[in-house]
């Protein structure tokens, strides 16, 4: 790693980074196109005014007091639009940079949210926010500042140069070659500080992973008394942080003072060059002042140039963290069967603009299904890696309206089984078809809407508890908001809560219980009344006595809608239409409550508890 | 209990939480918080008093499968199983179980219970919803609305109590046994 690390990135993700950048950039063609010129008359103002001490000074050598007014006046214009045009392009430029950063946090996020669980589950969230802060941030300082003054630092060498070389050439090859002497002094260490940005960013982005972390495990950090080892391994990532820092800003560091005093050495030769030639009447002594200005503020740009550049080199290993995430593949969801509000017109279904409470599946060639929510599993296969298959074989049916059960021990599939008819995996063998329809054929979006899930892990956003039943469905209203609450029995605590509905929810829900939190769940499903319901433990965290008072408004929540339960709690399943006993990814017995025991197979040995683990 | 040493108590006081929080690592990482320099064999026979050993057993990789933040490559069940082995690692005076087998089948369950009774010189604080949690236990408290409402065994408690036998009726009705309050040994 560190070897890969040391070497950089291969050039083709150099380009790569660069041409995503610089597409973001062309969104502002026109401004940028001010900015370069601007850039361009503020550098040549420079050059300009530096160039004009010649005339100045042999004006005032032969004496003629009204050109010498003249020109000192000129330069003076001179130098007054080159400072108008430096501000003109700074502030326009931090507008174009602005707009950059803003479109790419964007895309970024926007890409975010269609990347498949796998990149969350794979990556420390911490990680993943420092994306949008830390990388993003290299960006914006390359952008407000260094890009343009690079652009200017650089038009102002090449025509320092080519005026030096005007105003005596032979000088101008000592000249030159301390030039090369420079660049090549300032490849060398940008290559290396280069290399050591792009860890920087990466040990960044993994501290920033590992104090979130602990930040939302802090009560296991207390209970095992880890504080001492957290601190070791934070000392270690900030120490590789450190390193990274100390190598990328110490090459960078070395390049300032390198470069001046390379220009020192130059001048002074120049100078003694110079001053000969002027003694042997090879120039006049205008030009050699005007020349040694020039020799003296050439440093100045190179200088500027140097400094910049470790901006944008910093710039470049942010955006190559920020496009490398961008291009991560999304979730597949190539489904064209979507989800419309459907009319029933003498029998027939009719595509509807307006909401009908009917819901229809309307496929590429136009045709309508209604959405009542049967769903078969026909032989599926999966597994989260090829190694380890998770379900082996599965088929079985849920007529509309029917509850169908899983249990079995944990790591059975069960929990699997509802990943795959949400999509969030999808199966490797079978197919699962939903109102007849393969859900791969069906758009992400709407088989997901058509779908209600309540976990076993509620999450809840910062916001109001209404907001928070809300996210079931966006445009629900008050009133619906509390039909539902009622429904999940949730009404109640709600409205003993200091502030009702409008109550608060702060960092996931500390300040609420698991079974309220597992209330307001139940909430949200209810508000988006979909035709299936899924499920997943969802009592577990109520106690029994509640999980009763509960089941009246659980039981009116399913009324109508295919339902998957899974729970260990054989209460909670026994008056399901069936159910599916898994074992090992395959489904080992099925029938209702009764047949199973009756079996007295493996359902009648969880029920009566003598369960024995293989 | 405020006179102790806020880590020298800690030390001695083993909690598996009710929500479980596993760290980005291996699973063998996350075990080595309880004691990190605990042995293999430390480590496989706290799995297996968790009942945690199965299903590593069956991982490619064992002790050094990746977990994702959270644990999210492992059901419910199994991140509770790793958290109560590695509670089990740091070899504390008092146990405390906050509802921390909830999502673990009945059977497997019964299991960790047996192998946890067999731990000698251990004092164990169970909260838990299910009654087959708590039956086999030498004192059971029942908290209501805050307060110690009732303390017993399981066989006075359902003689005597009525919140007890509530609770008691409603999960055997369902069949596996459930719910409850905190209890003590």
């Amino acid at each position: 790693m560190p070897a890969r690390a040391i070497s950089g990135k291969k050039p083709k993700d150099l380009r790569f980074t660069l041409a995503s950048l610089l597409s973001y950039m062309g969104r502002h063609k026109f401004l940028l196109l001010v900015v370069a010129v601007l850039v361009t008359v503020s550098a040549f103002a420079n050059l300009l005014g530096t160039y004009m001490i010649r005339p100045v000074v042999n004006n005032l050598a032969d004496g003629n007091t009204r050109t010498l007014l003249l020109g000192v006046l000129l330069t003076a214009v001179i130098y007054a639009v080159g400072v108008a045009c430096s501000y003109g392009y700074t502030q326009t430029m931090v507008r174009v940079a602005q707009k950059v950063l803003f479109d790419i946090r964007r895309d970024l996020f926007a890409h975010m949210q269609t990347l498949p669980l796998k990149f969350f589950d794979t990556r420390q969230h911490g990680d993943v926010m420092s994306y949008f802060t830390n990388d993003v941030d290299t960006i914006s300082d390359a952008l407000n500042n260094s890009f343009a003054m690079v652009i200017q630092s650089f038009i102002q060498i090449v025509g320092t140069l080519t005026l030096l070389f005007v105003l005596n050439w032979q000088l101008t090859l000592v000249v030159a070659l301390c030039y090369v002497v420079m660049f090549l002094y300032i490849r060398f260490s940008g290559k290396r500080s280069k290399a050591y940005y792009t860890r920087q960013q990466k040990s960044l982005g993994d501290l920033d992973g590992y104090i979130e972390e602990m930040v939302n495990g802090q009560k296991v950090v207390k209970v095992f008394n880890h504080e001492s080892d957290n601190l070791e391994v934070f000392r270690a990532k900030n120490e590789a942080l450190r390193k990274a820092g100390t190598g990328a800003q110490g090459y960078a560091a070395t390049m300032i003072p390198a470069v001046v005093s390379i220009s020192y050495v130059n001048y002074a030769i120049v100078a003694i060059l110079g001053g000969i030639m002027a003694l042997k009447g090879m120039t006049d002594v205008g030009s050699l002042a005007s020349y040694l200005v020039f020799v003296r503020q050439s440093a100045a740009p190179i200088n500027q140039f140097t400094q910049q550049s470790n901006f944008l080199l910093a710039a470049l290993a942010g955006a190559e963290r920020v496009f490398e995430a961008m291009r991560q593949k999304p979730e597949v969801d190539d489904g064209k069967v979507t989800l419309v509000h459907a009319e029933n017109h003498d029998g027939k279904l009719c595509v509807c603009a307006k909401k009908t409470g009917l819901w229809a599946w309307k496929k590429p060639d136009g045709t309508l299904v209604p959405l009542c929510g049967d769903v078969r599993f026909e032989h599926v296969k999966f597994g989260y890696n090829a190694k380890k298959p998770v379900l082996q074989d599965i088929s079985l049916y849920a007529k509309p309206g029917q509850k169908i059960a899983f249990v079995g021990s944990t790591g059975a599939g069960k929990t699997t089984i509802t990943n795959l008819i949400n999509r969030f995996y999808d199966v490797q063998g079978g197919k699962i078809l939903y109102d007849g329809i393969d859900v791969r054929d069906i758009k992400k979006d709407d088989l997901r809407r058509s779908l209600g899930i309540v976990l076993q892990d509620t999450h809840l956003f910062t916001g109001t508890i209404a907001d928070n039943i809300r996210f079931g469905k966006l445009d629900a209203t008050q009133e619906e908001i509390e039909a539902a609450a009622k429904i999940a029995n949730a009404d109640s605590f709600i409205r003993r809560l200091p502030n009702g509905y409008n109550t608060m929810v702060t960092s996931d829900g500390a300040n609420l219980s698991q079974g309220q939190r597992q209330l307001l769940a139940i909430a949200r499903a209810a508000v988006a009344d979909p035709p299936v319901l899924i499920l997943d433990e969802a009592t577990s965290s109520i106690d029994t006595r509640t999980e009763a008072l509960i089941e009246k408004g659980m039981d009116s929540l399913m009324e109508g809608r295919t339902v998957f339960v899974i729970a260990h709690r054989l209460s909670t399943v026994r008056n399901a239409n069936a159910i599916m006993v898994l074992e090992h990814g395959e489904i080992v017995e099925r029938g209702d409550h009764e047949d199973l025991l009756r079996q007295k197979g493996m359902y009648y040995r969880l029920y009566n508890g003598m369960f024995e683990l293989s | 209990m405020r006179s102790y040493d806020l880590h020298a108590l800690r030390d001695a006081v083993g909690i598996v939480l009710q929500k479980n929080v596993l760290f980005s690592g291996t699973v063998r990482e996350n075990l080595l918080w309880g004691n990190k320099n605990a042995s293999d064999e430390m480590l496989w026979e706290a799995c297996r008093i968790a009942c945690a050993d199965e299903f590593l057993n069956n991982m490619p990789n064992g002790l050094d499968t990746e977990l994702g933040q959270g644990g999210v490559n492992f059901s419910g069940g199994q991140k509770q199983r790793l958290c109560i082995a590695r509670t089990l690692l740091k070899k504390p005076k008092i146990l405390i179980f906050d509802d921390s087998t909830s999502a673990v089948d009945t059977a497997t369950e019964g299991h960790i219970r047996a192998a946890l009774g067999a731990l000698p010189e251990v004092t164990k604080i169970v909260i838990a919803q299910r009654v087959t949690s708590v039956m086999g236990t030498d004192k059971i408290i029942i908290l209501d609305d805050g307060k110690v409402h009732a303390v017993g065994t399981h066989q006075t408690l359902l003689e005597s109590d009525p919140i007890y036998k509530e609770i008691y009726a409603s999960q055997m009705k369902g069949g596996d046994s459930d719910a409850g309050k905190s209890n003590q040994r």
